[in-house]
């Protein structure tokens, strides 16, 4: 970007026909019943996307976003209240989509963990639980406006997870992973032999009540009745675009460089007079409030958990998703978190074998794209920065 | 008093059990720098092999000593190969890649090998029963009995452990690995064959998962898919506390996870069922304490 002309400004109609498509194929997606359409459908879309990428059209779709944040949003919008006229009354698609977006928010948290600063985590699904098991808890004591449940299994998670900030702080590589990876395994050994948390049963919840806005009542808007499901849409999808926001904001900051600096060398980052532990700090706490807010979602609109939600497995699939997603890569999320939960549910033959086949495309992703499927761009410094 | 010795005779059992496993964990990491978090399911692999050696032989009508050396022979041929089969095919190619792919990368293996089993082995999400082979009898002393049966399997435990041992540092094959250890470059310049030490050491490091998951499957006389994912946990536990890439502090490290669980046990009974969440909060504290195991890390950091 040197040189005298300033750059030409990016077309903005790949950025419309990305969000178009995106919204277009979730849509048909989620809708599609009969087995051979939807394994044609999907070839499709891989066609598509693989040409895209091929062509440049991935690229120029980056360009245009990252220029036009604004329309980038506004298209977002306005896609997603045509998926919801669309699947308005599928109340397993929109189930679908809410449980999508969950993942998708939890794995932005651990992006920003894992990807931005470093911070092994293998215990993504024990901090979701915590949430879920604050908000089970919180409910069956009954008083607390709803907002403030979900909040306090956010705040919850942040507590348990500020337990294991020492081992985490102090250790690195392969020991560091073992204290999240041990913490995982005991949270879940912890719920099965706890009765007052239910034991291997697990617990009912009741739905949210949002300001006097039931969940569990249908929406009327403009005489269309939509789905109750529609509800917790809505809220999944502003939680997610919340983080995305946030995780966009921390990654343009001096804050993502100075992440950055302390994930590629900590040595160097001391050097600078960065305080590697504020950072670190800041990140696992972040990452673990997404997770316990969202468990706190996710076990409001299921209306019951159990240990068996949040094993070792699931925490797994997480950070799956985000190596699926390219590691780093917070817009990578999202189509990795889609693949992973819709794709199960809609192939009824790969339910019993999902993990296996999770497993076996993360093995092969690993050797073949060690960087992801959508590589994180190395981030490039602007003019002013430079000089 | 009876308990006391009850409790020692189990917590020895898993030591010696836990202890195998971490030092598979403890060859792996000193030759090759690498987590192979399958261990886990590979023992688990071994264990449902050495069942279908016993049901083999069993059919075939031979005598109980001959499924009982079947199923070892199974287990630990099984784990060898998938050792070396997983080290030659998916760590090997991977050996430059960042910790984190690696340590992912393993994990996923596990998960296909247990998710293979549960899927594909005759009503394999079930718990299976593992036949005794041993004689179930025992003998008090003074008020506690002893089972016969944990004391030939602790004794074997502890006989392969030194067999381990002497392997690694008095035969020709021990000195290669400790070389490929030391300096891998030096060690190839030297005319050691890389390319057959590794499999190699992936596959002695798996028969001791082998081993010790038929052992685990004689002791309580039941297995299941799953098994595995706990005791890698905790052996990777071990290990680490004992610092990696050290075998005695692997042992010691198994012996101290099982010491702090059976300690739950037997000193308070009605906790028993976290007797792991116990075992593990110890463990992240003794961690915190000393970031790199008890017996430190040969070496220092790169910097």
């Amino acid at each position: 970007m040197t040189g005298l002309f300033p750059p030409k400004p990016a077309a903005v109609w790949p950025l419309i026909a990305a969000v178009a498509f995106a919204a277009a194929a979730l849509t048909t997606l989620v809708l599609i019943e009969n087995q051979k359409l939807l394994g044609l459908t999907l070839a499709g879309i891989a066609a598509i996307c693989f040409a895209a990428a091929r062509f440049g059209g991935v690229a120029a779709t980056e360009a245009a976003a990252s220029e036009n944040p604004w329309l980038l949003r506004g298209l977002i919008t306005i896609a997603a209240i045509g998926v919801l006229y669309v699947l308005r009354d599928d109340n397993f698609g929109l189930l679908m989509v809410a449980t999508v977006l969950i993942y998708a928010t939890v794995c932005i948290g651990l992006t920003i963990q894992m990807g931005y600063t470093g911070l092994t985590n293998f215990a993504a699904a024990a901090f979701v639980g915590t949430g879920g098991y604050t908000a089970a808890m919180l409910g069956q004591k009954g008083g607390l406006p709803d907002p403030l449940v979900l909040i306090g299994g956010g705040l919850v998670a942040v507590f348990i997870g500020s337990l294991l900030i020492l081992p985490v702080l102090r250790t690195r590589g392969h020991y560091a992973a073992l204290t999240t990876l041990a913490f995982g395994v005991m949270f879940n050994v912890f719920l099965d032999a706890n009765e007052l948390l239910g034991g291997p049963q697990g617990l009912k919840i009741p739905g949210i009540n949002l300001f006097g806005w039931d969940f569990s009542s249908d929406l009327q808007i403009l005489g269309i009745t939509f789905s109750f499901y529609v509800n917790y849409v809505i809220l999944t999808g502003v939680l997610t675009a919340l983080a995305m926001i946030l995780a966009g904001l921390l990654d343009k900051s001096w804050i993502g460089v100075w992440l950055d600096v302390v994930r590629l060398d900590e040595t160097a980052a001391a050097v600078f007079g960065l305080k590697i532990g504020t950072w670190k700090i800041l990140a696992f706490t972040l990452g673990n409030f997404l997770a316990g807010l969202m468990g706190a979602v996710y076990a409001k609109m299921t209306g019951f958990i159990a240990p068996s939600n949040f094993t070792f497995g699931d925490s797994l699939v997480m950070v799956s998703i985000v190596i699926l997603g390219g590691i780093g890569n917070r817009w990578g999320v999202l189509p990795a978190a889609l693949i992973v939960v819709l794709l199960p549910e809609k192939l009824q033959f790969i339910q019993e074998y999902r993990l296996l086949l999770y497993a076996i495309l993360v093995i092969v992703i690993l050797i073949m794209r060690p960087d992801g499927l959508v590589a994180r761009r190395v981030r490039t410094l602007r003019m002013e920065a430079r000089s | 008093m009876g308990m006391i010795g009850q409790h020692l005779l189990n917590g020895m059992m898993q030591g010696t059990i836990y202890g195998l496993v971490a030092m598979g964990f403890t060859i792996f990491f000193g030759v090759m720098n690498v987590i192979k978090f399958s261990h886990g399911d590979v023992l688990t692999l071994g264990a449902f092999g050495g069942l279908v050696a016993v049901w083999a032989t069993n059919s075939m009508g031979l005598p109980v000593p001959v499924q009982f050396i079947a199923a070892f022979a199974a287990a630990m041929l099984l784990s060898a190969v998938a050792g070396a089969g997983i080290s030659h095919f998916l760590i090997m190619p991977l050996r430059n890649a960042p910790p984190l792919n690696m340590l992912l990368m393993t994990m996923m293996v596990g998960t296909v090998l247990r998710e293979a089993i549960r899927l594909f082995f005759p009503n394999g999400t079930n718990p299976q029963r593992f036949p005794e082979l041993l004689p179930s009898g025992g003998f008090n002393i003074g008020s506690s009995f002893f089972r016969t049966d944990a004391l030939i399997l602790i004794v074997a435990g502890i006989a392969s452990i030194g067999v381990v041992y002497w392997i690694i540092n008095r035969t020709k094959f021990g000195l290669a690995m400790r070389a490929v250890a030391e300096d891998v470059e030096t060690a190839r310049t030297m005319g050691i064959n890389f390319a057959r030490v590794i499999p190699l050491t992936f596959a002695l490091g798996s028969i001791t998962a082998g081993f010790a998951g038929t052992i685990y499957g004689l002791y309580y006389s039941e297995i299941n898919y799953g098994m595995g994912l706990l005791l890698a946990v905790i052996g990777f536990t071990a290990a680490i506390v004992g610092g990696l890439g050290n075998i005695w502090g692997a042992i010691i490290g198994g012996y101290l996870f099982a010491g702090l669980q059976t300690f739950v046990v037997a000193a308070m009974p009605s906790m028993s069922d976290y007797k792991n969440v116990f075992a593990f909060v110890l463990i992240i504290m003794l961690i915190t304490w000393r970031p790199t195991g008890l017996l430190a890390e040969r070496g220092s950091e790169r910097v």
